[in-house]
């Protein structure tokens, strides 16, 4: 097996006030192999974009208490000096956002922010650097490229926007693409072109990426594997169509139950009761346990080691019948 | 209704309640844990209670002249801080004159704060054509820088405390009158106004229920913070001749009567504008304080 | 409160929308632009169903939800209610309406006043109608049971102390209070999780057969539309494209709009991605949107007619139609593909 592009081991961050300390990722642990996809799938508070940010460091400094490795391509990310720091982001690993709307700098056009970044990080003329900016406008398939690279943010349409935004995030060849829900602001049918879109260039530039969502059915389009975040932990974990067709964890179970998806007209869906812990307050056991139908008395003492049922399987629930663990 | 009714049950536990102090209760926990702004709300409160209770604290009469007792230094026969150049006990007339430089500060603010605000409030609730009255209105005023305009309008009216604060309260209203037109723009688009007014629920309903409260905060962080510019204001009023006349104990003026004396006694000279600079930058960081914790997205 | 009960009878649509407009000036834009947020929009809505109304953004729906409630004023058009009138002598005032027809917001931070503990939130409508504040309170206390909420340990909480799927109970709550006919639900699931949603959707579910209501429930999500309506409309850039029951439209829409619509959901099947998107491009800008058809820009069947001609949707003659403005419906149209199709 080749070298896992990202390897995260144990990742806790904490958010520390003066009233109170928000747990928000506790033990997380996960990789990602060079030309995968890996979706987090969580709802919000889940833990799942604090994660994503702690791999860039992107968090802020005064408040986040990140313990753990977090190892991207070789290089310990949380042991960066500010110079590497600013050659991992941008260059090696790049992100794209929910919102391109404040994720673009709404003064300057939409070509001169994508010759910046690739001057700042490979140097070279800025005739070569726009010529770059227009080759990657076309690449993310924007109509009429040329005329698009002096358009300001705001004069572009929400879908355009948003594969400037991957344009410009694609700008220096990323050996990993971090993206937290590019397409939940967008419309359906704008939501599934760009989805494709990512699909394509993934597999074309071999990018590793980590995807976060809160969509099983975006997951269901673009994933490889799954990762299910609830309360700051993974709490299951397997290859994209073995999570779909055979959920472990009760958690995972009761959130395709919930996704509204065809279901009959005549009953009620099966919803699961209540809502997600308090991050200041975790209970001590699994945090799923006072939503959960089948919890026992063990669910509440400490929370569920992993267990690995299957080949690539993983799931943090006592119900989940262990077999030898397997080697990474 | 009947009780018989089938709905989704939810065991869910609900969670112990997060700790219940309401808007005001986690202001004031905030407040506690900010130990700048703790500090300097004690010296505005020693600062008032030093010009409320001046009959008591002081040590001598404010107005007693002295001949031979002028512009004698600190300590001098009891004289904790010296006396003036006509002989009183500065320490007896700090203290008094705190009473009048206070009030010239906190007065004209309360003023423009009710005249403005209301103002404000139905300029930002009001139509186009009210907003543009009112406000384009406001405008003219705020053309003109407000020292400017508080040495004119005192100017023209003659001096004396009373049309000093009059003055002054002319300078704040148009600045208050914009605090509160901005607030209560921002909160009449918002959902619940509208849900409310789905209700069926008339404009002064709406107003009472749902503008004034979320207004009322704005406004009184932006008053909070006028009130130590009130106080300069005043000072230099008074400082010009404009504000309250001799032989009244107040900052401004004191500081303009010793200011012949600098060479004499020039540590006596710099009190009141210590005093005028204490007070006022205490008004400023308590505001500032005050600003911060109330200032959560809720 | 007076008697608020059925006067039309049961064949009465409870609502009647004829030829809905409203048309914004765009600030700062070119003299004469407008954006056409509704463009003449009829539909009806019987007593007791749920009508859907799916679209995207831009297409017009929150503006159209608004015009119902006069929160906005239509620049023409006509509702009536329960037979009567919205705005007229013969008919019923506009406060009499909102009495009886509420609204459901998104959840979002500015959907409850941050200074009011939602018990005061709730209690508010029944104060303006003329009760007590002792009944406005016991009301709060009731519709907050009804909505799944213990009065006692939310009632005094403030809204920031409030998960979003409690926050939108409390907005159901708010809408009941004053006991309405028809509740206007405006994306009113679609901030909350997953898991959170299927609550409230069931929440809304058994609300609507306690308590006899009427929906309108706007949604952009067509999963959840299917789930919780008797019959859809599809909107595209401030005009109806689709109407029909749910599974007529859901197993054969008529408009190629509604079936780039289905066709753009994910397949929740890793084995059979999509492959193409059904669409390219964003929706157009509602300034000045396209002449003709409207959904011509992106429409692979498009032809000169569809430029030259706005396609009119059918006359419903009952609530079981299924119409579409479409010139591939219409065989008079001259569309190639007119006879074909039907």
């Amino acid at each position: 097996m080749s070298s896992p592009l990202v390897e995260v081991q144990d990742l806790n961050v904490r958010f520390v006030t003066r009233e109170s300390t928000a747990h928000a990722v506790n033990g997380v642990t996960f990789s990602v192999q060079p030309g995968e996809v890996l979706c987090i799938l969580g709802e919000s508070g889940s833990g799942k974009s604090v994660t994503l940010r702690a791999l860039m460091r992107l968090l802020p400094a005064n408040k986040a208490r990140i313990s753990g490795s977090i190892k991207v391509d070789g290089q310990d990310v949380l042991a960066l000096d500010a110079a590497g720091l600013s050659r991992l982001r941008g260059g090696l690993v790049s992100m794209i956002f929910q919102e391109p709307m404040t994720a673009l700098d709404p003064v300057y056009t939409i070509g001169d922010q994508i010759v910046e970044t690739i001057r700042r990080h490979k140097g070279g003329t800025k005739a070569a650097a726009r010529a770059r900016a227009l080759e990657l406008l076309e690449l993310v398939k924007i109509p009429s490229a040329a005329q698009r690279l002096d358009n300001y943010p705001h004069e572009l349409s929400g879908g355009l926007r948003q594969r400037a935004m991957i344009a410009m995030a694609l700008s220096c060849g990323p050996r990993l693409l971090l993206a937290d829900e590019p397409t939940t602001a967008l419309d359906a049918t704008v939501q599934i072109q760009v989805l494709i879109l990512l699909r394509k260039l993934q597999a074309d530039l071999g990018m590793g990426t980590i995807f976060v969502t809160h969509d099983l059915g975006v997951a269901s389009e673009i994933a490889d594997r799954i990762a299910v975040m609830y309360a700051g932990r993974i709490i299951e974990e397997g290859p994209v169509a073995d999570i779909l067709a055979n959920p472990l964890h009760p958690y995972t179970r009761g959130l395709m139950a919930s996704t509204v998806h065809g279901q009959s007209r005549d009953r009620d869906i099966d919803a699961i009761p209540g809502s997600p812990p308090d991050l200041r307050q975790l209970p001590p056991g699994c945090a799923f346990a006072p939503r959960c139908a089948q919890a026992s008395g063990d669910c509440l003492t400490a929370p569920p080691e992993p267990r690995y049922p299957a080949p690539g399987r993983m799931a943090r629930c006592v119900q989940v019948s262990a077999k030898t663990p397997e080697f990474a | 209704m009947s009780n018989a009714m089938t709905l989704p049950q939810h065991p869910a536990k609900e969670q112990a309640a997060p700790k219940q102090r309401g808007y005001w209760g986690s202001v004031l926990y905030r407040l506690r844990y900010d130990p700048v702004t703790v500090f300097f709300g004690c010296v505005v409160l020693a600062i008032i209670l030093a010009a409320i209770f001046a009959p008591v604290l002081a040590p001598f009469d404010p107005y007693k002249e002295s001949i031979i007792g002028r512009l004698k230094p600190m300590g001098w026969k009891g004289h904790l801080l010296g006396t003036d150049e006509l002989g009183r006990d500065l320490l007896s007339r700090l203290l008094y004159g705190g009473q009048v430089s206070l009030l010239m500060g906190v007065v004209p603010v309360a003023i423009a704060t009710v005249i403005g605000g209301t103002l404000g409030v139905i300029g930002g609730f009001g139509g186009r054509r009210v907003n543009t009255a009112i406000m384009r209105t406001m405008d003219v005023f705020y053309a003109f820088p407000s020292v400017l305009l508080a040495v004119a309008i005192s100017g023209a009216m003659g001096g004396g405390a009373a049309n000093g604060m009059i003055a002054l309260s002319m300078v704040f209203t148009p600045a208050m009158c914009r605090v509160a037109e901005t607030a209560t723009a921002q909160v009449k688009n918002l959902d619940f106004v509208e849900a409310a007014r789905a209700t069926g629920a008339g404009t002064l309903t709406i107003l009472r229920y749902h503008i004034l409260g979320n207004v009322l905060g704005p406004v009184f962080i932006y008053a909070s913070s006028l009130v130590s510019v009130g106080i300069l204001l005043a000072s230099g009023l008074s400082f010009l001749g404009l504000g309250v006349k001799p032989p009244t104990a107040d900052w401004g003026l004191m500081l303009s009567t010793l200011r012949q004396s600098i060479y004499i006694n020039p540590a006596i000279c710099a009190l009141p504008g210590v005093a005028i600079l204490i007070a006022s930058v205490s008004f400023n960081l308590l505001s500032d304080g005050i600003r911060s914790a109330m200032d959560v997205r809720l | 409160m007076e008697n608020l009960s059925d006067r039309g009878g049961p064949a009465q649509p409870l609502l009647i929308a004829k030829d809905l407009r409203k048309h914004f000036k765009v600030k700062g834009g070119a003299p004469g632009a407008t954006v056409r947020a509704v463009d003449g929009v009829s539909f009806t809505i019987h007593k007791g169903e749920t009508l859907g109304i799916v679209g995207e953004s831009g297409c017009g729906k929150s503006t159209l939800a608004r015009l119902l409630l006069h929160l906005i004023e239509p620049d023409s058009g006509e509702l009536v209610f329960d037979g009567d009138p919205v705005g007229e002598m013969r008919g019923i005032s506009v406060n009499a309406l909102r009495r009886q027809v509420q609204m459901v917001f998104q959840d979002s931070a500015s959907s409850l006043n941050p200074r009011m503990p939602v018990r005061d939130s709730i209690a508010f409508g029944p104060h303006v109608h003329g009760k007590t504040k002792a009944e406005s309170s016991r009301i709060a206390r009731d519709v907050l049971v009804k909505v799944g909420l213990k009065p006692d340990l939310f009632g005094p909480r403030y809204p920031h102390e409030l998960s979003g799927g409690q926050k939108q109970r409390v907005n159901i709550a708010r809408a009941l209070a004053i006991e309405p006919r028809m509740v206007i639900l405006d994306e009113a699931v679609s901030a909350l999780d997953k898991s959170v949603e299927a609550q409230v959707l069931n929440l809304l579910r058994a609300l609507k057969e306690n308590f006899n209501l009427t929906y309108l429930f706007i949604s952009h999500d067509l999963s959840v539309v299917r789930y919780i309506s008797d019959r859809v409309l599809v909107m595209y850039l401030g005009a109806v494209v689709e109407l029909g029951p749910v599974n007529e439209i859901f197993s054969r829409p008529k408009h190629p709009y509604t079936v780039a619509l289905l066709a753009s959901r994910p397949s929740m099947d890793p084995a059979n991605r999509i492959e193409e998107p059904p669409l390219t491009g964003d929706p157009p800008s509602p300034i000045d949107p396209p002449s003709g058809c409207r959904f011509r820009t992106r429409c692979q069947f498009a032809e000169t007619v569809c430029a030259e001609v706005q396609p009119v949707l059918g006359q419903w003659n009952d609530r079981d139609s299924h119409i579409a403005a479409c010139h591939m419906r219409d065989p008079a149209s001259g569309h190639s593909r007119a006879t074909e199709v039907n």
